[in-house]
């Protein structure tokens, strides 16, 4: 990226002042090499982002930001209802509450090496993963409406988990303000069997060790020790998640000449918070929300089954559930005033710090446990909300490495059974339906996870707490 | 006759995204450059040679312009494809003032033979285009994947 105009406030903080058109200035955190390697659409994005009606103090860009259509991906940008502010389909993207859930097991490195390979094929064969698969249950519509209304405190209701799991989850397990009767008969209809599936393309589910723990106290909070195995899932709402994005996209596209707001680019597609269609999406939004967080609750399900099958002794509690593309009302303080904001995340993971409210008492002393995922073959991250961060970019960190090149140059790079072979000579086991779904999600497509995670603790947007690389990777 | 005034083959290819993956298809007509886009799609997630056209469904949409009518086809085609677990590699499109019928050849997903990549989430307005190139039709966007 071009880096005339910014301003370097500090090492890791690029400001580019508001112009033309802008409302407010676009922040970038990142160190100098991320800056140069992101594409230059991540600034024109950025850009666009801080033109649009009722945005506050700026258009932010996490460490892994890349281009994606209309906002970039991690892209933060709240909106004020009093000051005209909107609410956009495409700053939370087609896989609404896309997220990472963490779960301990109570078990070290050593007590997985003999039942590795048949724990890799068991969970492979079991958990659906890949374009086409179906999950084991079959919603009618009754049920569907129940399950988008009561989100993961619906699956345990009916028997996926432990009413413990819902407090380690955010909004408890179920968002409110979700409404069934907003989301289409299409979307349901993509719904219908899919509950409990992985998806494909960069989602995951992880068998993970623990191998660096750089904050003891909050690692200890988080109940996190070196050689821990722990599991990642990676997943988001599915068929019905992208059906909504699709239909609302274009709904606010279309109906953006008449609600008198002009888009720099279609992508941006939005509608005055408050507007019946802006009412509608966040309704159906929400619903989206609770169908990743019973989603994800039903494949935390599906792996206790397996574990308590192959490892007994296994005991595997919720260390936290978040997501990274969504649209909350969250209070702020902007200039010594508390205000209600929507704050959009797109790729950017809310990361609120010790003492907030939302958290629940057990990590209140901590701050909110942050979960960054790797690629197959590096590491992931947890980190945690800070103070600092509270004021940096709403309480929102970084979300992934982020891609560093398009799936197209990956496959002219890579075979997918090439990676698979490499990697399994370092000990991970990938299990996935496909060699070239595999080769263009390659270690190497990604930015250096790392490097993000230093710039996103340096900044201050969150605190490393604790390394995790990769033991088994079932890839959709 | 020079070049320019030849009808261009059919054809589709990829193009490159970030996150993504672009679709492009190129065609003498309108329609045909949809079909290709639409062959494109499908290749994103399954070889088109490895696809058996063995059973039809037909489709139908209608948007206020014909970009907007690309992406509504090409979501109708990712609706189906989700909602029957099936891979389409033969389409066949007609296009009248905005509203298109169309029909798609292809059989239930078969994890095994197919190996499919990556599954379409929905098709964007980035890149979106139907234009008008060499005597040819060009139609394209991004897919989120």
């Amino acid at each position: 990226m071009e880096l005339n105009g910014f301003e370097r406030l500090s090492e890791l903080e690029w400001h580019l002042p508001a112009t033309d058109a802008m409302r407010v200035p676009v922040i970038i955190y990142a160190d100098e090499a991320l800056m140069r390697d992101m594409n230059d659409k991540v600034r024109e994005q950025a850009v666009n982002v801080a033109k649009l009606p009722g945005i506050v103090q700026a258009s932010y860009a996490m460490p892994d930001a890349h281009w994606d259509y209309g906002f970039p991906i991690g892209g933060v940008a709240a909106f004020d209802p009093e000051e005209g502010g909107v609410i956009s389909a495409g700053g939370v993207g087609f896989d609404i509450s896309c997220g990472v859930r963490c779960l301990h097991t109570g078990l070290k490195t050593q007590d997985i090496s003999r039942v590795k390979e048949q724990l890799a094929d068991t969970l492979f064969q079991r958990i659906p993963a890949g374009v086409g698969s179906t999950g084991a249950i079959c919603l009618d519509s009754r049920e569907m409406d129940e399950m988008l209304a009561g989100g993961a405190s619906w699956a345990v209701q009916n028997g996926f988990g432990e009413t413990a799991d819902l407090e380690r989850i955010e909004e408890g397990g179920k968002m409110t303000g979700a409404d069934p009767a907003q989301v289409s008969q299409q979307a349901k209809k993509r719904q219908r069997d899919e509950m409990g599936t992985l998806g494909s393309g960069n989602h995951y589910l992880e068998v993970q060790r623990v191998v660096e723990i750089y904050d003891q106290r909050i690692a200890m909070g988080y109940g996190l020790t070196q050689d821990d195995v722990v599991i990642s899932i990676h997943c988001g709402s599915r068929g019905l998640g992208h059906q909504i994005g699709t239909e609302f996209l274009r709904e606010m596209a279309i109906a953006a000449a008449s609600l008198n707001i002009l888009l720099p680019d279609r992508e941006l597609a939005c509608a005055p918070i408050g507007s019946p269609i802006a009412r509608r999406y966040l309704g159906a939004m929400r619903a989206a929300i609770n169908c990743a967080l019973a989603n994800r609750q039903i494949l935390t399900h599906l792996v206790r089954q397996i574990f308590s099958q192959l490892i007994p002794q296994a005991r595997l509690p919720l260390l936290y559930d978040v997501s990274h593309n969504t649209c909350k009302v969250e209070q702020h303080e902007i200039n010594g005033r508390k205000r209600k904001l929507h704050v959009h995340r797109k790729g950017a993971t809310r990361a609120f710090g010790p003492g907030h409210p939302d958290l629940p008492p057990a990590l209140r002393a901590t701050g909110q446990p942050v979960l960054i995922g790797g690629s197959m073959g590096t590491a992931s991250y947890i980190l945690a909300g800070t103070e600092r961060g509270m004021q940096l970019a709403f309480g929102s960190a970084c979300h992934g490495a982020g891609r560093a090149m398009s799936r197209h140059q990956a496959t002219r790079l890579w075979h997918g059974r090439d990676i698979i072979n490499q990697l399994a000579r370092r000990d991970i086991l990938i299990r996935s339906p496909s060699c070239r779904g595999v080769a263009e999600e390659a270690p190497g497509a990604y930015k250096d996870v790392s490097a993000v995670i230093e710039v996103a603790d340096r900044a201050g947007l969150a605190h490393k707490v604790a390394k995790l690389v990769p033991l088994i990777c079932i890839k959709g | 006759m020079s070049n320019n005034n030849k009808h261009i083959a059919s054809h589709w290819e990829h193009f490159a995204h970030e996150a993504d993956m672009g679709i492009r298809g190129f065609g003498p007509t309108c329609a045909k450059a949809f079909e290709q886009a639409a062959l494109a799609l499908s290749s994103i997630v399954s070889s088109l040679a490895s696809i058996r056209p063995e059973h039809k469904i037909t489709i139908a949409c209608a948007a206020p312009n014909i970009e907007l009518l690309l992406v509504d086809w090409l979501n109708a085609i990712i609706f189906e494809m989700s909602t029957r677990h099936m891979l389409f590699s033969r389409y066949e499109v007609q296009i009248d003032n905005e509203k298109l019928t169309g029909a798609a050849w292809g059989e239930t997903v078969k994890m095994g033979r197919h190996s499919p990549a990556v599954e379409p989430k929905g098709a964007t307005y980035t890149s979106l285009s139907v234009h008008q190139k060499n005597a040819g039709w060009v139609a394209q966007c991004v897919v989120d994947v």
